[in-house]
């Protein structure tokens, strides 16, 4: 019988443990790792303190944000948009069938699943920038360049997220299809891609936000779009009109993250 | 033994004609394949041989040389306790998990991995209702219904109920009727109740016109109302068109009123195969000593 008045002190689990000695050296790698990498940074406060003026002045000359070159500028807001709508969806297409390939559950071969998840994983690796400078010097500047780079892009993202979704679905709707005799196509498309749906719907609509941001910088290599004129206004000192278009790609970036959350909502509770 | 009938529903006209005679229970047989030579009207519908499974290489079997054969139209239990391998041996009938020795005949017809061409429409040949009724969640009752005449034809115009042809659409709004559930075709999958879910996967079963079903622990999941129903529809289905009822259970109530032949599994082999007339529930339950 227990004591409520005197409970017992035995067996009192301690407040703190020490770390395992492995855990503690690897803290102290890292924090001494870190460190190293702060002076690596160039990280100086003397050097912020005496920019700060320069950073009151661009901002100071960035307002009013500069109206002249409106429509040039929404043109270029409409092209990155639409590059990056055109690279997620065409990125959305290619992404399944490897995906599908990749996936442990429907991969015909555990060969042609290394293959094909090495593709994938080297096209993610290699940094966005790079395939814009590549596919600008293979097709030349504009925005063709950058809808092969979101393209890429897309594919790098989604091929590796859809195939872990399609891993993940519930075995049984997939062997139910099975033992009924459907084909592997049939089991693909009537079991696990509607039961996966929520899930790559998902990853689409972040492909697609991930696309705007990138369609961005893209210009910045020459790869067409709103990028382009940040750049032209930077280099010229515009800085009233970098200010205008930074708002457009603001209210750009936020109506594309409203309109997927949306989406989101609506298309993850619907019927098939 | 009756025939299938197509239901007259107001509103509702089947492609067959008024109460036309729809297509046998029984599939066509595809001259092409391999498998369809040499079977026999009189061939029992499940015959194994020599069955053993075990799971990794070193491992004690999970059951071994297990031989029955199961005559057309006849009603089997299969029991035991947890961890005997009734839900495995189901499988393996069906080579949804390979056996690692052993032949398995369906309908006088060998069941062979190796094609799968053969094997896929051996398969569509038995109905297999799972423990968890395996439906598609998010698509509609009707979509999964239709999904069972994949056994038959292939291809987009079975994936969704809106692609499908009228004469399957049909078929399959008489199979769900014949589960009682005709009036939830729209309904999504996965807002069925659990009861619900099982008959729609029987639905399913019966759309592929099997020559038998197959049933893992079909109300392991339901509540003993839902469970008596889902037994007494597998039941009469049998019944009513001839079809051979292979179930698991560990209701040994359902497996004595239900089935007339009972398979009991103890200790990694086939270690009672009866009739339920002779046996009772005293007797059966010795299986679990």
């Amino acid at each position: 019988m227990t004591d409520l008045d005197n409970p017992a002190q035995d067996g009192m689990p301690a407040r703190f443990r020490p770390p395992h000695p492995l855990s503690a050296l690897l803290f102290a790698l890292f924090l001494g790792f870190f460190l190293w990498s702060l002076s690596s940074a160039g990280i100086s406060i003397g050097e912020l303190i005496e920019g700060l003026p320069n950073m009151a002045r661009i901002g100071a000359e960035m307002v009013p944000p500069a109206t002249d070159r409106l429509e040039p500028m929404l043109r270029s807001v409409l092209v990155t948009f639409q590059m990056a709508v055109v690279g997620t969806v065409i990125g959305l297409i290619l992404s399944l069938p490897l995906a599908v390939l990749a996936a442990r559950n429907h991969t015909p071969h555990p060969v042609v699943r290394a293959a094909v998840r090495g593709l994938i994983s080297f096209v993610r690796t290699v940094p966005d920038l790079a395939w814009a400078l590549f596919f600008v010097a293979s097709v030349g500047l504009g925005p063709f360049a950058g809808t092969l780079t979101l393209i890429v892009d897309t594919v790098g993202f989604c091929g590796r997220f859809f195939a872990e979704a399609i891993e993940e679905v519930d075995r049984g709707p997939p062997e139910a299809m099975n033992a009924i005799g459907a084909g592997p196509l049939d089991v693909i498309v009537c079991a696990t891609l509607p039961m996966a749906l929520p899930s790559l719907i998902n990853t689409g609509l972040f492909a697609l936000e991930k696309a705007v941001r990138s369609s961005v910088v893209l210009g910045l290599v020459g790869a067409g779009g709103i990028g382009a004129e940040l750049a032209t206004s930077m280099e010229m000192f515009r800085y009233d009109q970098a200010a205008t278009i930074v708002l457009m790609i603001f209210v750009l970036v936020m109506a594309v993250e409203t309109l997927s959350s949306h989406l989101r909502a609506k298309l993850i509770g619907g019927r098939g | 033994m009756t025939t299938l009938h197509a239901p007259v529903r107001p509103g509702f006209e089947p492609a067959f004609g008024h109460r036309a005679r729809l297509p046998p229970v029984r599939p066509q047989a595809d001259p092409d394949t391999d498998a369809h030579r040499g079977a026999s009207p009189e061939s029992p519908a499940v015959r194994v041989e020599g069955l053993t499974k075990r799971f990794g290489r070193t491992s004690r079997p999970v059951w071994s040389d297990v031989s029955f054969s199961v005559p057309t139209g006849q009603r089997v239990a299969i029991i035991g306790g947890n961890g005997t391998g009734k839900s495995t041996l189901l499988r393996c009938c069906l080579r949804l998990i390979e056996p690692d020795a052993g032949d398995i005949h369906l309908h006088g017809q060998k069941l062979d991995g190796r094609c799968a061409r053969t094997l896929r429409h051996l398969r569509s040949e038995v109905g297999f209702v799972f423990q968890k009724h395996n439906l598609v969640p998010r698509l509609s009752v009707l979509s999964n219904v239709l999904h069972g005449s994949m056994a038959r034809t292939r291809g987009p115009r079975q994936w969704l109920q809106s692609l499908a042809r009228s004469e399957d659409r049909d078929y399959a709004m008489y199979c769900l009727e014949q589960v009682r559930l005709g009036h939830l075709a729209e309904r999504r999958a996965d807002h069925l109740s659990g009861g619900q879910s099982q008959r729609v996967a029987v639905a399913r079963a019966l759309m592929q016109r099997p020559r038998a079903i197959f049933a893992d622990e079909p109300v392991a999941s339901l509540d003993p109302q839902a469970g008596e129903e889902v037994m007494e529809t597998f039941a009469d289905l049998a019944r009513n068109h001839g079809l051979t009822l292979v179930f698991v259970s560990h209701h040994l109530e359902h497996a004595l009123t239900y089935a007339e032949r009972v398979l009991g599994l103890r200790d990694g082999r086939l270690d009672l195969d009866a009739p339920t007339g002779r046996e009772t529930l005293g007797s059966l339950r010795s299986l679990y000593d």
